[in-house]
This record gives structure tokens, C-alpha cells and sequence, in this order.
């Protein structure tokens, strides 16, 4: 009969070993090995439970469970080695597996507007916002439009403000954005509250003119649309525009033919004064020219170079940088 | 207009400096373009007698020069000019003296001679660029009086940049008027007195066309001296105006433009063969201009002639039998007044600005013809001596100076501002409007001068001018408010424009007009519209497709080494359609080089067809895109395709034809599209259905 003490002696030895073993694995194979050694079949441990028999009968449950006692501790122990080698495992497939996360993305990129562009649709935003909408009209037009309706009759001194393009069959390259109001007012009735982007030509090149630039026209009106009005508006659309509450405004005195009371408009950052807009209160014979009639209807109409404005938002000193197209200079304004 | 402010000031003279005036200028419509000293600063230069001319023992080309100051001793200064003579006026810098540049005149020995100062050139004292020898003075200055005082450099040169409504301030008394308006200074113009006849000398004037030539004065001064000279204080206003000295009698004729704005003219007399006839031309008529040129006369140029021939244009230009010369003894002299509408545009046809045209078209003062004549007679007889015989005032339709009813409500109405009518009369009185209040209404008259006073908007103008438009205030009134329709089924061109954008193409903006070469490779079928006076020759048509400008962008960009470009424009093109001028808005586009921007795995494939395909599906979608094999003369016959969305055209995608990228020296093809915008803007309204529960099965 063997001696439930040895018995038990060996049961501590085994389980000490097990123990050890298991943590020693380096891989699932080597594992399972150490577990067949231990817990399979012919296992140590199921070879110690095949041996209780030898017990005395009183030994025997103490001992059958210190037995399922330690070989619970070993299976625990397994599983927990078992987890511990997925994880590394993982983690070492994971880290095969790493990105140079620095580098660039891949795939095409993103475009840009033109300067000019950003520019007009800032400024159709700002009077959009107080209910302005836009209109467009053609770029050749007729004597008409473009100066005639304007209260400017052929050989009217004013002509010579403008140097016109002229093209094929009597039609000139509109001079300003105005021509858009008078053909809005043709289809339209007040009140209109319109601005009037778009491309103008004029018989020009240097630094600081183009032969073709961009203008937008604004005009409201309605029964009771004033001078004051206007000078409100402007201002508070230049100071939205650039962002600068501090930003001067001067209206003065000026001529156009198709405004009475005309206005230069000017503005300063703090320095010298800057040209930025031709308006005034829409002359009567334009109103009438049109069928509105000026007795009723009144309003204001101003027109500025979307040009200059980009060149004194964004620091470009030289117009002609524009047209150039100089992908370069262009992405500066993506 | 550009003139000295001195001369101005002897016709106003309000208590207020230079700066302030051409600020009070500008803000009353007046821009003051230019204001500048009449000469540079310099101190302490005064008028010298030069009393003895010596060698210098130590230097040949160096002069000792003793030179009397106004005072009891005379000066010894070293000179190096060659034309220094014994008797001779000239500027000299005093010891201590700063001329311009920060040069000070010392009390130094040149050569081993002192020099008590220096003797200076007219570019010595940033007067002239006339650096050769000594500056000469009038021999009638008075020696030892301040250089700047003897010839008023301390003046101001004035330029304004005048609107062409206001001709009346192209002269001294028009501008005067307007500072005494705005400054409420009283004016003082030079008094205009009529000049008694000495001589019986006369000619006829006949007009045949009274509304053309509305008034004729003129004049005839017998026994004039044209030799004699201008004396220089007109003549260094006329400078300061930008005129230069010519004779006496055409500089009195300018002198008297500039001061009452009339333009005047100089015949002759002896030359005039009877009477002076103003008329049009007979058919096939030639008149030799004052520069020789021969022109032919179109029915509608007025002229001056006599019984023989013609001796210029009416109020534009003199022909060449016209003008005085310096043995002329008797002269004809002429101040009419020309009907506006006869002489705009007439200047602009022939090709050439005059003075007396720039202002005739714009308007002159027909009330002062007479004085304007009887004041250039006043300073021949002065200046030229000789007699004058009595005024001829030959007189037609008159522009008529209709009153106009101003109603004081509408001034508030139209500007947003009240004004006190008591303010209002005072600024019609001020601009001699002749105010009379009619319980709320004034009625005013425009002056003879003003020919931009007609309705009453005009005045509400001059009152706003005058009570200053900073004093409007800026606040915005109430008005009736309502949002602004937004249509859900139309696609806006910025909405377009992003897509692009958001798809690697950077917008570009090109000229509408374009190289008919250009447009010619691009498209053998068009038939482009012509400027006619285009700004460089390859600019010579308007363009019927944005390709040119897209090609003409890349190779700009491929000349600066670009590799990739993709680029877009959207903009007008134009073409005919019959006889229909066609405008329509386009959206092109254009890819060249790797497909992607450099990638770090080397994959490196060129752009091709299907890449913008896939652009131009994007930029339509939700409308469908379908394409078809079609030939277009500047895409390869192989790889061209015909756009159509919704089954219709809209537009083309390809590569460029091989012919065309050798010509346009392309190191590799390009891809472009064209669309129309039209075709792109109307999208459906989205309508939802139910979704099946069911997973989708593919």
C-alpha cells in the first residue's frame, strides 16, 4: 500500500513542474506538448489519479481532491498561457504588419478657384445676405445697352471715359457691367435688388489695367431707396469685405452719366485713399428709358473693379498675374 | 486743368492753406490729382549783378566773379561757368545757403580762392535741366531781392481731374467760382472793361446756320507789334498751366482760355479775303491743316471761312491760311461760341484733341464771349500796342436756360438726409442759381456757363455737393424685406465650379479674346467674330471654345516645368449663328501628365480619356452622361467622343489631335473637355421612394 503522504509529495513535485513548464512555452505547439505531459491521457497528473486506487480508502477522497484541486490550478494556468501566446502572437504579426504613417496620402488631390473667382462669390455672398440677387447678361453688346440707355448718346464727351473694343457688325465689348442693370429693368419691375458680376473690356494694358477685367454692378431699387442708402450699404459690404471695422469710407462728388447725385467712392486702410467704386442715385432718364417711372421708383446703383479688390485682399501688386495662369501663383489661393 | 495757385488766389483768396484747399476741391468733386511745388526747395538765393569777370590765377577754366547782392560790398565767388559776363543777372546762393539735395554753401577756398558763395544754373536750383551755364534773370529785377520771390517759386501747381459735365472749371474764373462756393470767399476776377474803338478797321461775319454758331464775336486790332515779347508773368503761367510760350498774341489768346475758359483764335487780318463766312462745306472740299496735313471735309464739320476760302475748323482746329505770323500787323480776333452738338465727336473722327475742341464739345460760357474778347484786345493793346476797332457780336439761337422747379421734399427723398431750406437757398445762391422760394419748391436758373443743369435731379445734386456728401449720414432705412427665391432643381455655376475643384482641376481665368491662328488649328470650321481694334494682333478674335486659353494655360505652366497640369475654366464663348451673335457659357477643361500627383510607390500613369470621363460623369451627376465615337478637328480621330446628357450634345472629350500638340510644341498629349453650362444646370428635384427591407442582392 502506498503512503497517501508520497502520493501527495509527488503531487506538489508534478504541479511545480507543470507550472514551470507552462510558463517556459514560447509557442501554442510547445504548450499543448507540455499539456499532454501533464493533463493528457497518459499525463502525469491522470497517471497519479489512475494511482489512488492504491490508497487506503480513508486517504482516498482527501487525496482524489487535492488531485482535481492541482489539476484545475494547471488548466487555469494553461488557459491563461494559452491567452498570453495569442496576444504576443498578435502583437507580433501587428507590429510586422506596421505603416509608415507619415508618408503622403495617396490618390488624387484638391483644385483651387481662381483669386478672381473667390473674390466675386465673397462678394455675391455679403449681398446675398441682405437680399441682393444675381443677373447676368451677354459680354458683346449693343451700342444700345452700353451706352445709349446709359444716358450716353453717341458723341456724348462721357465716350471718351471709355475706350471701347469694338467687334463685327457695329456691336462694342461692354465697357462696364452696367448694361445688365438696364436689361434687368427691361424684364423686370421694381423693385430689383440685383448685383451684376462679370467680365469687362476696355482698350487698356499696364500694371494696373487689363484689356479685360472683371466689374460688379449693384443696383436697388424701390419707392423709397436713397443716397444714405447707398452710402450704408457700401460701406458696411467694404468692411464686411475686408474685414476691418476700422476701415475708412469716403464718398465724393463725381460725374457718370447714368447717375444723379454721382459718387467716387474711396477707402482707406489708414493711409492714402483708394479708387474703388463709381455710383450714385440711378438717373431718371435710365428709369424712363426702361419704362419705370422716375416720379414713383428711385434707388441707387454702384459698379466696382473685382480686380482691385483681389489685389488688395490678398497683396497682388500686379493685375496682369491674374490672366498669366501661373499654377504656381494660382494655388496660393486654394 | 492744371494751374498755379497763385494765379487762382488773385481771384479767390480763402483764409484757408494749399493742402486744405485741394482737400475742400476733391470732396466737392474736384479731384486734385496733383499738387506740387512750382520748384524745389532751396534758401538764401538772391538776385546778383555780376560787376567784374577775372581769371583765376590758379585754375583755367575757373572764373573770379565779383557780384553785387544789394549790398554796400560786393561778393567774391568762384566760378566754373563759361557764360558769365560783366552786367548779367544771376541767382546767388548766399553763404550758408541750402539748394535742393541738402547742398550748404560754404565759406571755402576753391583752388586756394575763397568764395563768399556760389553761382548757380538753372538745374543748380532744380529749375530747368539747362546745366551749361549760368541761370540769366530778367535784367529788370531788382539786385539782392529773394530768387523764390522774384519768380513766385513758392507756388503751388494745381491738377484737377475734371468730369466732363464740368467744362465751366476748365479755366481760373470757373474754378474761382467754384472755391468761392464751396469756401463762401467772395470772388474777385480781373475787371472786364469794355475798349473803346480807336479804329475804323472792320470786316463783315455772316453765319449761315444760326443754331450751329449760336454767337460770333470778334475784332479787328490794327498797327500790333507780333514781335514783341511775352512779359513773364504770363508766360510762367502759362507754363505752370502746361503751355508753352509761343508769341505774344497766341499766348495772350491761351492766356485769356485759361483765365475765362473762351477759347479764342488769331487770324491774320491782311490774309482774309472779304467777309468771314461760317458754313458747311461744299461736296468734295479740302481744308490744309495748321500741321499741312490735307483733309477732306465731311458735310457735317462746320467752318470758319472767308469769301474765298476755308481758314479752319469751327471751334476745333485753324487751317493753315489761318494763322498769324511775326510780321503780322493786323490781327482778327474770334471768341464765338459753337453749338456743343456740332462740334462732339468731329475731334475723336478726325483723330486729334485740341483745347478749344475739348471744350467747345463740352460748353462754353456764351455770355462772355464779348469779354473774353474785349479782355484779349485789352492785353494785345499793352502787350502788342496797336488800335482796336469796335466789337463784332453776331448773334444766333442761344441755348436756352429753361427754370427748373426743385421741390425741397424731394431732395430728402432722393438723398435720405433733411436739409434746412434756409441751407438750401444758400447753397443755390452760392452757386448763382438765382434761388426763388415757391412755398416748398425753389426755382432756380442755370447759369450760361453750366450746361449740366437740366433736371431737377441735377440740382438735387449741386445740393448734396455742396452740403457735402460726408455730411449724409450712413445709416440704412427700413425698407420692405423678402427673401430671395432658391430654386432646388437649378444647379448654380459655383456649385459646378466646386465639384472641378474638389476633383484635383485648379480654375483658370483667360482672355476672351484669342489668336484667329489659334482658332483656326482648333477648329477649321469656326468663323470667329473680329475686334476690330484689338489690343495686340494674336488677340484678334473672340473665342468660339476654351481650348485655346486651357493649351495656352498649360503651356505657360509645362515652360515652367510643370509636370501635371489640370486646369478649368468656365467662361463665354462666342460665336454666329446666322446672323445671330451666340454667347453661350462653357465649362472646359484640361489634364495633362501623371494621372495622380507624384505617389510615393512610383505608380505613374498618364492621364488618359476615361480618367476624365469619370470627371465629367462626376460634374453631371445626378443627370447621366453617355458618350459616342465623334470626330472633332482638334481631338484625335481615334479617341474623341461626343458628350450628350439626357441623349443630348453637350459637349466633347478627347485628346488632343497629335497635329496640334506638335504645333503647339506639347512634350506629351493633352486631354480636354468642353461642355455646355446649359446642359449641366437643371438637375431633377430628388422624389423619395420606399427602400425594400430585403438586403440588396447582387
Amino acid at each position: 500500500m502506498r503512503k497517501a503522504f508520497v502520493l501527495m509529495e509527488d503531487l506538489e513535485s508534478i504541479t511545480a513542474a507543470a507550472l514551470e513548464e507552462f510558463a517556459a512555452c514560447a509557442d501554442p505547439a510547445a504548450l499543448e506538448n507540455s499539456k499532454a505531459r501533464y493533463l493528457g491521457k497518459t499525463g502525469q497528473l491522470s497517471e497519479l489519479l489512475k494511482s489512488l486506487g492504491k490508497l487506503s480508502a480513508a486517504d482516498r477522497p482527501a487525496a482524489g481532491a487535492r488531485i482535481n484541486e492541482a489539476k484545475a490550478k494547471l488548466e487555469a494556468a494553461l488557459n491563461r498561457r494559452r491567452a498570453e501566446l495569442a496576444d504576443l502572437r498578435l502583437t507580433r504579426q501587428l507590429s510586422a504588419q506596421a505603416l509608415d504613417v507619415t508618408l503622403p496620402g495617396r490618390g488624387i488631390g484638391v483644385g483651387g478657384l481662381h483669386p478672381i473667382t473667390r473674390t466675386l462669390q465673397r462678394i455675391e455672398t455679403l449681398f446675398h445676405s441682405i437680399g441682393f440677387a444675381v443677373a447676368l447678361g451677354p459680354e458683346i453688346e449693343d451700342d444700345f445697352h452700353n451706352f445709349t440707355a446709359l444716358n450716353t448718346p453717341e458723341d456724348h464727351p462721357a465716350r471718351s471715359m471709355h475706350d471701347t473694343f469694338y467687334v463685327e457688325g457695329g456691336m462694342v465689348l461692354r465697357t462696364h457691367t452696367s448694361p445688365i442693370q438696364v436689361r434687368y429693368m427691361e424684364t423686370h419691375a421694381p423693385p430689383i435688388k440685383i448685383i451684376a458680376p462679370g467680365r469687362v473690356y476696355r482698350v487698356d494694358s499696364d500694371a494696373t489695367h487689363s484689356p479685360m477685367f472683371h466689374q460688379v454692378e449693384g443696383m436697388w431699387i424701390d419707392e423709397d431707396v436713397t443716397f444714405a442708402d447707398l452710402k450704408a450699404v457700401f460701406t458696411e459690404f467694404l468692411r464686411r469685405f475686408f474685414e476691418r471695422d476700422d476701415l475708412k469710407v469716403r464718398f465724393r462728388p463725381s460725374f457718370f452719366p447714368f447717375t444723379e447725385p454721382s459718387a467716387e467712392i474711396d477707402m482707406s486702410f489708414g493711409g492714402g485713399w483708394l479708387e474703388i467704386s463709381g455710383a450714385g442715385q440711378v438717373h431718371p432718364n435710365v428709369l424712363s428709358a426702361v419704362g419705370i417711372d422716375p416720379e414713383r421708383y428711385q434707388g441707387f446703383a454702384f459698379g466696382m473693379g473685382a480686380d482691385r479688390l483681389a489685389m488688395l485682399r490678398y497683396g497682388v501688386d500686379d493685375l496682369r498675374l491674374f490672366f498669366e495662369n501661373d499654377l504656381r501663383f494660382l494655388r496660393q489661393f486654394a | 486743368m492744371k494751374f498755379s495757385e497763385h494765379w487762382l488766389r488773385t481771384f479767390v483768396d480763402p483764409p484757408i492753406d494749399s493742402e486744405e484747399l485741394a482737400e475742400r476741391l476733391t470732396m466737392a468733386g474736384f479731384e486734385v490729382e496733383q499738387r506740387e511745388s512750382a520748384a524745389p526747395p532751396f534758401s538764401s538765393v538772391v538776385v546778383a549783378r555780376i560787376l567784374a569777370v577775372e581769371r583765376h590765377p590758379n585754375a583755367d577754366r575757373l572764373t573770379l566773379c565779383k557780384v553785387e547782392v544789394g549790398e554796400e560790398r560786393p561778393l567774391g565767388i568762384v566760378c566754373g561757368a563759361p557764360n558769365a559776363a560783366i552786367g548779367m543777372l544771376v541767382p546767388c546762393a548766399r553763404i550758408g545757403a541750402v539748394l535742393p539735395g541738402g547742398v550748404v554753401i560754404r565759406n571755402a577756398a576753391m583752388r586756394g580762392v575763397k568764395s563768399q558763395g556760389m553761382l548757380c544754373s538753372g538745374k543748380e536750383l532744380g529749375l530747368s535741366d539747362d546745366a551749361s551755364g549760368l541761370m540769366t534773370l530778367d535784367p529788370d529785377f531788382a539786385v539782392g531781392r529773394d530768387l523764390r520771390e522774384a519768380l513766385d517759386l513758392d507756388d503751388v501747381i494745381l491738377t484737377l481731374k475734371l468730369t466732363p459735365n464740368r467744362a465751366d472749371c476748365l479755366s481760373i474764373l470757373g474754378v474761382a467760382r467754384e472755391v468761392a462756393a464751396i469756401t463762401t470767399s467772395k470772388l474777385t476776377p480781373p475787371a472786364a472793361a469794355p475798349v473803346a474803338a480807336t479804329s475804323k478797321a472792320n470786316r463783315g461775319v455772316r453765319v449761315t446756320d444760326p443754331r450751329a454758331c449760336p454767337r460770333f464775336c470778334g475784332r479787328v486790332i490794327d498797327g500790333i507789334d507780333a514781335r514783341a515779347p511775352t512779359p513773364r508773368w504770363m508766360s510762367q503761367r502759362l507754363e505752370r498751366s502746361g503751355i508753352r510760350s509761343i508769341s505774344a498774341v497766341v499766348d495772350i489768346t491761351n492766356y485769356v482760355m485759361l483765365e475765362l475758359g473762351q477759347p479764342l483764335h488769331a487770324y491774320d487780318d491782311a490774309r482774309l479775303e472779304g467777309d468771314i463766312v461760317v458754313r458747311f462745306p461744299t461736296p468734295g472740299e479740302k481744308l490744309t491743316l495748321l500741321n499741312g496735313e490735307i483733309i477732306p471735309l465731311d458735310p457735317d464739320l462746320l467752318l470758319v471761312a472767308d469769301e474765298r476760302k476755308p481758314l479752319g475748323l469751327a471751334g476745333i482746329m485753324g487751317g493753315e491760311h489761318s494763322g498769324i505770323g511775326e510780321d503780322t500787323r493786323r490781327v482778327f480776333l474770334e471768341g464765338a461760341f459753337w453749338n456743343p452738338k456740332v462740334i462732339q465727336g468731329k475731334a475723336r473722327r478726325l483723330g486729334f484733341v485740341t483745347d478749344a475742341g475739348f471744350r467747345f464739345e463740352r460748353g462754353v460760357d456764351f455770355a462772355r464771349s464779348p469779354d473774353a474778347v474785349d479782355r484779349a484786345t485789352q492785353l494785345i493793346l499793352e502787350i502788342c500796342g496797336g488800335k482796336a476797332s469796335d466789337l463784332i457780336d453776331v448773334l444766333g439761337e442761344l441755348p436756352r436756360r429753361d427754370l427748373v422747379r426743385v421741390h425741397e421734399a424731394r431732395i430728402g427723398r432722393i438723398l435720405g438726409v433733411t436739409i434746412p431750406s434756409d441751407e438750401i437757398a444758400g447753397i443755390f445762391a452760392r452757386l448763382e442759381l438765382k434761388p426763388v422760394h415757391q412755398g416748398s419748391d425753389f426755382i432756380v436758373t442755370p447759369p450760361s456757363y453750366r450746361f449740366d443743369l437740366v433736371i431737377e435731379e441735377d440740382f438735387i445734386e449741386e445740393v448734396a455737393r455742396l452740403f457735402g456728401y460726408e455730411n449724409i449720414v450712413t445709416t440704412l432705412s427700413a425698407h420692405r424685406q423678402s427673401m430671395l427665391p432658391a430654386p432646388e432643381t437649378e444647379r448654380p455655376l459655383s456649385a459646378l465650379r466646386q465639384r472641378l475643384v474638389d476633383r484635383d482641376y485648379q480654375e483658370v481665368i483667360t482672355f476672351s479674346f484669342v489668336s484667329s491662328a489659334w482658332e483656326r488649328a482648333l477648329r477649321n470650321d469656326a468663323n470667329p467674330i473680329k475686334v476690330l481694334n484689338p489690343i495686340a494682333s494674336h488677340l484678334d478674335v473672340m473665342r468660339t471654345t476654351l481650348l485655346g486659353g486651357l493649351i495656352d494655360t498649360l503651356r505657360t505652366n509645362v515652360n515652367r516645368k510643370q509636370e501635371r497640369v489640370r486646369v478649368f475654366e468656365a467662361g463665354t464663348c462666342f460665336f454666329r449663328d446666322s446672323e445671330r451673335i451666340e454667347q453661350p457659357l462653357r465649362i472646359g477643361g484640361l489634364a495633362f501628365g501623371p494621372a495622380q500627383p507624384l505617389q510615393w510607390d512610383g505608380g505613374k500613369r498618364d492621364v488618359d480619356l476615361f480618367d476624365l470621363k469619370a470627371d465629367v460623369e462626376a460634374i453631371a451627376w445626378p443627370l447621366v452622361v453617355s458618350t459616342e465615337a465623334a470626330t472633332h478637328p482638334a481631338l484625335h480621330p481615334g479617341r474623341c467622343a461626343r458628350v450628350l446628357i439626357g441623349g443630348k450634345a453637350a459637349g466633347w472629350l478627347g485628346e488632343l489631335h497629335p497635329r496640334l500638340q506638335r504645333e503647339f510644341e506639347l512634350p506629351r498629349a493633352a486631354v480636354v473637355f468642353e461642355l455646355d453650362q446649359d446642359a449641366l444646370t437643371r438637375q431633377p428635384m430628388p422624389a423619395a421612394k420606399t427602400v425594400s427591407k430585403l438586403p440588396a442582392c447582387r
